[in-house]
């Protein structure tokens, strides 16, 4: 491991920030911490770039104690949510910035700029002011200065949250391309997203985090089929999980007194009792011989539906292809696919997946 | 309320100039009376211009704006009965939410207990009225939308209730809440609600219909099912969806086919009235199939890549100079690098010009 982190804890006031944080990192690698609003995300990034000095724990990188190693000293590059630039200077300088503070040979930084202005696709811009620039290229000029400084750590902060929708969906694709194509394998790339499906785009590993605690770590397609509790299992799906406390009895498994399933294959070997169970929205599915639920609102996202419903107290969503419509107050027969269920403990932690042993 | 009419409305900011530029080119639009509307558009496509006009912050440089049989064209903003909900929530905030709720009708001298009347109906349909009492200051975000909101439905006489990007400001998981308010207001009130927004999500979960705009111009008004299926140019195609509507250039080969390089393509459309050059065929990668050989309507790519979105599998592909994307389900096991794909013909749209024939 090429970064390590170790019980990383940050309480400025009552509230954690940062609660036993620990992780191992590689180079080469690309890594998302994925989690919620105020999950601590940006002071975790902050800690790494020696933004927030964390009250307890420690950080190895290279064999470095980071936190013996001065801000400026830190080899790491930082894109913001914000599109932060140098609104007086044209692309080129403030690509070549850094490089500049570094005193470096002008034709080497020449190189450089011109290299990372190509990644991201700004040849040709070199003497625009910023202020000409979209939202789009100006967040594209900071990744550009971020990759010239061929940092050992690059962090980016939600990078495309201000974007418009459509710029979002096109930068996306073009980040991973940047990642996967131009950054090298003597650095570590981390991301932080609260969007599981730019967490699951980006590949590599993610890290989930609530609440200032790593829940769990792992290859982005281990924590989508195997999450380690409910709430990494809300935290890694958009929509979040449909989590229904339950019980198994005489055999059938029991969510309220309409809603009842038989019991899936994967779970034979689940003793009676109580549990929680959860089922993704896209494996909610319309279906004649479904159980009767009450359509609340249909949301349309990009080219799906997002059909909230409830029954019995209980509300679900179901993710359904393309464009939709429904009325509020629609009686629709949705069926829940048991060889997709999860059963969880009543402490949350994941007891049976469909994916179980599958890989 | 009322239903609102647009004739000829058309609006330049400078038009005394020679070849005056319109931010709104001439257009022609009703919106029903209690519809439930969405203006989507990237920015600077006109949305702005179009709804500042309804609420008479701009006078059109052309046309004529009816309300009902009433030409409101030159009637001003204050005298036009318009309701109107910012991207920032413009409330009182050392009045308790109960008088600023109130004050439209405070304003207008009504009755002490016709206004607390109101007051409580207003409150209890957008789940206030536990808060009548406390000062607006202390509110979240999304409740003090519902006042701003709120101020136009105490008032019996407001033409339409207009919003611009009204969700900007409030967190994620409460948006999902104001949504449903919103729909339920607009139910329960037959009140005409017009929405403005860039955020195509946003458009299409909240709108009957949806009137999408570009360049100044509106180029699609329809249902959310329909902008999706049928768009009717390679911009709307673009717009709504993700990912973008697959676009081909193409030529046309035959009454109902068009070629593709020199793969064609069987579809449902006339095509022999079609004179342009400029064809292209689009089909959305929802409905591209894959295929295990080569049959009608089918195209040999190369697969790019596929990406594990956790509910779908994303194909990128390419043939020749086209990339094709291609939504699959997670279950599906997508072959290594060649592939056949299958494009039904009742899913193929064919654009003259941009524009869908």
């Amino acid at each position: 491991m090429d970064l390590i982190a170790k019980g990383l804890t940050y309480k400025p006031e009552e509230e954690f920030h940062l609660n036993d944080v620990s992780f191992g990192m590689q180079k080469g690698e690309l890594y998302t911490i994925l989690g919620r609003t105020l999950s601590g995300k940006t002071t975790l990034l902050k800690a790494i770039a020696g933004l927030v000095t964390p009250e307890g724990g420690r950080m190895i990188f290279d064999n470095q104690d980071l936190g013996q190693v001065p801000v400026w000293e830190r080899n790491i590059a930082m894109v913001y949510q914000q599109f932060i630039n140098y609104p007086h200077l044209t692309v080129f300088d403030n690509v070549a910035f850094p490089l500049r503070q570094r005193k470096m040979d002008e034709s080497v930084i020449k190189g450089r700029v011109m290299d990372s202005l190509e990644s991201v696709g700004l040849i040709g811009f070199e003497s625009r002011k910023i202020q000409a620039l979209s939202g789009g290229q100006q967040q594209r000029v900071a990744l550009a200065r971020s990759l010239a400084k061929q940092a050992g750590i690059l962090l980016l902060d939600e990078p495309l949250v201000n974007l418009d929708y459509k710029l979002r969906e096109q930068l996306r694709e073009e980040f991973r391309n940047i990642f996967s194509d131009r950054v090298s394998s003597n650095s570590i790339l981390i991301y932080s997203s609260t969007d599981p499906l730019e967490a699951m785009q980006l590949g590599g590993d993610i890290i989930v985090l609530d609440e200032g605690r790593v829940l769990q770590q792992g290859p982005a397609h281990e924590i989508f089929e195997n999450p380690a509790n409910t709430r990494v299992a809300e935290i890694s799906n958009d929509p979040a999980m449909n989590l229904l406390p339950g019980a198994i009895e005489d055999g059938k498994i029991v969510i309220s007194g309409d809603l009842n399933l038989p019991v899936p294959a994967h779970f034979k070997s689940l003793t009676p009792g109580t549990y929680i169970f959860g089922i993704r929205a896209s494996d909610v599915s319309l279906d004649d011989k479904g159980l009767p639920f009450k359509v609340e609102l249909a949301e349309i996202s990009g080219s799906e539906t997002f059909l909230h419903v409830q029954s019995g107290g209980h509300t679900i969503v179901g993710l359904l292809d393309m464009v939709q419509n429904f009325d509020a107050g629609d009686v629709v027969k949705l069926k829940m696919d048991g060889a997709k269920l999860y059963a969880f403990g009543q402490d949350g932690a994941l007891i049976s997946s469909p994916f179980a042993g599958g890989f | 309320m009322a239903r609102i009419n647009l004739q000829g409305i058309a609006h330049s900011y400078d038009p005394d100039a020679t070849d005056p530029i319109y931010a709104l080119e001439k257009c022609d639009l009703t919106w029903r009376d209690g519809g439930r509307y969405a203006v989507l558009g990237p920015s600077g496509c006109g949305k702005t211009t179009m709804l500042n006009i309804m609420s008479g912050i701009v006078t059109p440089s052309e046309g004529r704006l009816t309300f009902d049989d009433m030409d409101v064209t030159e009637i001003k903003t204050a005298e036009r009965n318009i309701a109107q909900v910012f991207q920032f929530p413009v409330i009182y905030n050392t009045m308790t939410v109960g008088q600023n709720l109130g004050f439209p009708l405070v304003c207008r001298d009504a009755l002490k207990e016709a206004i607390a009347k109101k007051v409580n109906e207003v409150a209890e349909t957008l789940g206030l009225e536990g808060l009548l009492d406390r000062r607006a200051k202390s509110l979240t975000a999304d409740q003090k939308q519902l006042i701003s909101l709120g101020r136009g439905l105490v008032r019996d006489d407001v033409a339409a209730i207009l919003m611009d990007e009204p969700l900007t400001v409030i967190d994620p998981d409460l948006k999902f809440r104001l949504r449903r308010k919103l729909k339920e207001i607009n139910e329960f009130y037959k009140s005409t609600l017009i929405y403005v927004t860039h955020d195509q999500n946003e458009a299409m979960t909240f709108a009957e219909d949806i009137v999408v705009m570009d360049r100044g111009r509106v180029v699609q008004i329809g249902k959310p099912k329909e902008l999706f299926e049928r768009p009717s140019t390679t911009f709307v195609g673009y717009f709504i969806g993700a990912p973008a509507m697959n676009m081909f250039e193409a030529r046309v080969t035959g009454k109902n086919v068009v070629a593709v390089g020199d793969v064609e393509f069987a579809t449902e459309t006339d095509l022999s009235k079609t004179a342009t050059e400029n064809i292209k065929l689009g089909i959305r990668s929802e409905f591209i199939e894959l295929a295990t050989k080569k049959t009608k309507n089918t195209i040999q790519a190369d697969i790019q890549r596929v990406d594990d979105f956790g509910n779908f599998q994303l194909v990128s592909a390419h043939s020749g100079q086209n990339a094709i994307k291609v939504k699959v389900k997670r279950e599906i096991a997508v072959p290594g690098d060649k592939v056949w794909l299958k494009f039904p013909e009742s899913r193929c749209c064919i654009y003259a010009d941009e524009a869908l024939v």
